[in-house]
């Protein structure tokens, strides 16, 4: 039986168009040649309807004065602006809305979040329905009915609505005290700095002294008290070098403070409302992944409720929640591009959609768009690697 | 002495009765009055339940009027009483809602549509539905084709043409969700195989389109179709605008279908591979008859989820200047015969409850599917 297996069946010629590494390579060479043949195609084609329609090509358009007007800037700009300066607003425009969405979508997701794991009944099944009810319905639906049913019900700014805290809201938006920098606030911000600094050091000193004695610092107290206090203390030293415009109401109209459009308020209640729905159930996945026996564990070692959830529960739930949080983010920036819908000057509206109007460069204004959101989710896919690493369960 | 029996003299006081373990008033301390902050929590539930369900229904059900032929006619000085929505601007727009511009005469083509769509979802959707193969290929194969004989129309069976400008309303976001699903699951699960084959230029091809796609906004996507897809074509090829964005919704969702897809692949043990290998089958052979018929039925939850976010994302046609349905209903609210205050609130209440019911429903069923596959104790 030990008699070799005479070497035929290795040499056996196969024909050549059997051969699984012939049919792999013939493969990608078809695939290559197929999109090479039609880049070829798109592009002779592509040069040929810009030449037809008298269409620049490249990017000369970048210093020529835009002519329009933005009507929500944070920098500098005006008609005469450059379509680059545009291209600046318009970007800044969707980090603003994004990030003060991504705050308020995020405090207000955790507590729907939570309310939804809660034992109270009724108070889980409230929670439910607003997820469900926000889940289930288009972005684009939730921003018109914000916007041109609510915000557009609103009374003329005669009649504003008061909110407490000296905030105004009617039919050209809201409100609200305008941060005035009256002194020096740099020492107040520097403070805050230090502040931050010296509570990461603190807390790597108490970890490893933890390590090491077994005895716990109260390391929480003692940041807030930095963090907090620090500066609290130098802005009142330096003698309060913070005030606020507030608005007043007058007979017909309210004057001073800072007005937020109703574009910028619907898109940030919009997102907010929507992006919250599926944060919440993300935090309460996230929660529920944590085993059961992890808390009963705790609990036979003696910690008491708050330090289960501070030490036990907190920190194996949020190895869960960060990514898919990171997520929402990522889609919550790139649905902020609706501001094209409702008139919010973002990216998508002064980019691809006035500047491409006037200057008809469609590959140019599309590509450069999708460059900015492509960058946004690497940045985004970067840090979950990094963080995925930073807090992988090693095994032993 | 060892006493070697015992026997009780006196009878043993009587217990109190134990702690009751059901009822209702039990199971309303424990779940809602538990604790002081429960306690506190349940009451301002149950009290902003008073104050918003009567007045909601007083505003939707009891106050509202049902018919009228302006808008004006819905106002409460003209009605004679407080009015709550204006429910005559959804009932008079109903058809424009359905059909869009569509000829009246053709209706029935489009209800045709809506029913053989329907035919092939249940047989799909419906686990024990026989013949399952066979609504496949209706689904993917019959159904397109009928759809869209009758919807086009064809001058050999005597069906008048109608052009898909006079198209809109729910119709065009049935055929735009429709079309997505149908063209995005197929090409969908080619990216899947692709992403994880072993020809590096097939892998890199599909992993740069998957990526690439998943990293963009879909409005830039449908700005691409409108304004980039004509330049790319020879001059005189002029394609259908409803054409160019069912091609750029189809193309996007088919990067989130094969990210679907991919994780059903992963989810099949190698063992599956290599038997099928073992019996002599080619690859081919080997992914239609036994990896995808496996994969795809754990992604079946996946796939609805995904087919959820493109109904929804299917409004957003609207911004490039397709006639969906929510842009049916803002074009009706720009009715200056219809304009009244208020209106937006009937309008936009209206398309909350028709999105509400499809997306809830399609939800449902997800959910329903993954408890019946039991793919939930994975996690």
């Amino acid at each position: 039986m030990s008699s070799q297996i005479s070497g035929s069946h290795a040499t056996a010629k196969v024909v050549f168009y059997n051969d699984p590494k012939f049919r792999s390579r013939f493969a990608q060479f078809v695939l290559l040649v197929a999109i090479g043949l039609f880049a070829y195609f798109a592009y002779e084609n592509t040069s040929e309807n810009l030449r037809k329609r008298n269409i620049a090509q490249g990017f000369g358009f970048w210093d020529v004065e835009a002519g329009f007007d933005i009507s929500q800037t944070l920098i500098a700009y005006s008609a005469a602006s450059s379509y680059g300066r545009a291209f600046w607003v318009g970007l800044l425009n969707t980090l603003l809305v994004s990030l003060v969405s991504i705050f308020f979508a995020t405090i207000l997701g955790f507590i729907i979040g939570i309310l939804r794991l809660s034992r109270n009944w009724i108070v889980s099944r409230l929670a439910g329905v607003y997820i469900e009810v926000f889940r289930n319905i288009p972005l684009l639906l939730i921003l018109y009915f914000w916007y041109g049913a609510v915000l557009g019900a609103l009374p003329e700014p005669r009649d504003s609505l008061a909110i407490p805290g000296d905030i105004w809201l009617n039919n050209r938006g809201l409100l609200v005290p305008r941060p005035l920098i009256a002194g020096d606030i740099l020492y107040t911000v520097a403070a805050l700095g230090i502040g931050i600094l010296g509570a990461y050091i603190l807390a790597r000193f108490a970890r490893r002294r933890q390590a090491e004695t077994g005895e716990r610092l109260p390391v929480g107290w003692i940041s807030t008290a930095l963090i907090f206090g620090l500066p609290l203390l130098v802005y009142l030293g330096v003698g309060t070098p913070l005030g606020f415009d507030f608005p007043e109401k007058g007979r017909f109209n309210l004057t001073g403070g800072l007005n937020l459009a109703p574009e910028f308020v619907a898109m940030v209640v919009g997102l907010s409302t929507y992006t919250s729905a599926f944060i919440a159930e993300t935090i309460r996945a996230g929660v529920l992944a944590v085993s059961k026996g992890q808390t009963e564990a705790s609990q036979a070692l003696g910690l008491s409720r708050g330090q289960t959830l501070r030490l036990v529960v907190v920190p194996q739930a949020l190895r869960v929640i960060v990514p898919p949080l990171n997520s929402e983010y990522l889609s919550l920036t790139k649905n902020s591009s609706l501001g094209v819908s409702i008139g919010y000057p973002d990216l998508v509206n002064v980019f691809t959609g006035t500047v491409l109007n006037q200057t008809g460069q469609a590959i140019e204004m599309v590509s450069v768009t999708m460059l900015v959101y492509l960058t946004f989710s690497l940045l985004t896919s970067a840090f979950m690697n990094w963080f995925n690493r930073r807090v992988a369960l090693v095994e032993r | 002495m060892i006493q070697t029996r015992f026997m009780r003299e006196t009878i043993l006081p009587q217990e109190a009765a134990p702690h009751r373990t059901s009822g209702v008033l039990l199971w309303v301390r424990e779940n809602l009055f538990s604790s002081v902050t429960n306690s506190v929590l349940t009451l301002l539930s149950l009290w902003a339940l008073y104050a918003t369900i009567p007045g909601l229904f007083q505003y939707l059900i009891v106050d509202a009027v049902w018919s009228a032929n302006t808008g004006k006619e819905c106002l409460a000085e003209n009605v004679g009483r407080p009015v709550g929505v204006c429910w005559a601007f959804v009932t008079s727009h109903m058809g424009y809602f359905i059909y869009g511009q569509y000829p009246e005469a053709e209706w029935w083509r489009v209800d045709l549509f809506f029913a053989a769509e329907a035919l092939g979802i249940v047989w799909l959707l419906w686990p024990n539905a026989p013949y399952k193969f066979a609504g496949i290929i209706y689904f993917f194969v019959i159904f397109p084709i009928i759809g869209f004989v009758s919807l086009t129309g064809s001058t050999m069976l005597g069906l008048t043409p109608v052009a898909t400008n006079f198209w809109g309303g729910f119709l065009v976001t049935i055929v735009i969700s429709t079309f997505g699903i149908v063209v995005s699951l197929p090409v969908g699960i080619l990216l899947a195989l692709g992403r994880r084959s072993d020809m590096p230029i097939v892998r890199l091809v599909s992993v740069i389109f998957i990526e690439f796609v998943r990293g963009v906004p879909l409005i830039t996507v449908l700005f691409m179709a409108n304004v980039m897809f004509p330049l790319f074509l020879p001059d005189g090829w002029r394609p259908d605008s409803l054409l160019r964005v069912l091609v750029g919704v189809a193309l996007f969702f088919a990067a989130y279908m094969a990210e679907a897809v991919r994780g059903g692949l992963q989810a099949i043990p190698r063992g599956q591979y290599e038997a099928a290998q073992a019996l002599g089958l080619g690859y081919w052979r080997m992914m239609i008859k036994i990896i995808l018929p496996q994969a795809l039925k754990i992604v079946i939850p996946n796939i609805v989820n995904n087919f959820i976010g493109l109904f929804k994302d299917t409004t957003l046609v609207a911004i490039v200047g397709i006639f969906d349905f929510l842009k049916t209903i803002q074009a009706s609210l720009a009715d200056p015969v219809w304009r009244a205050a208020g209106m937006p609130f009937a309008a936009y209440i209206f398309a909350s409850l028709v999105f509400f019911v499809f997306c809830y429903g399609m939800a449902r069923y997800s959910m329903w599917m993954e408890a019946r596959l039991d793919t939930g104790k994975r996690h």
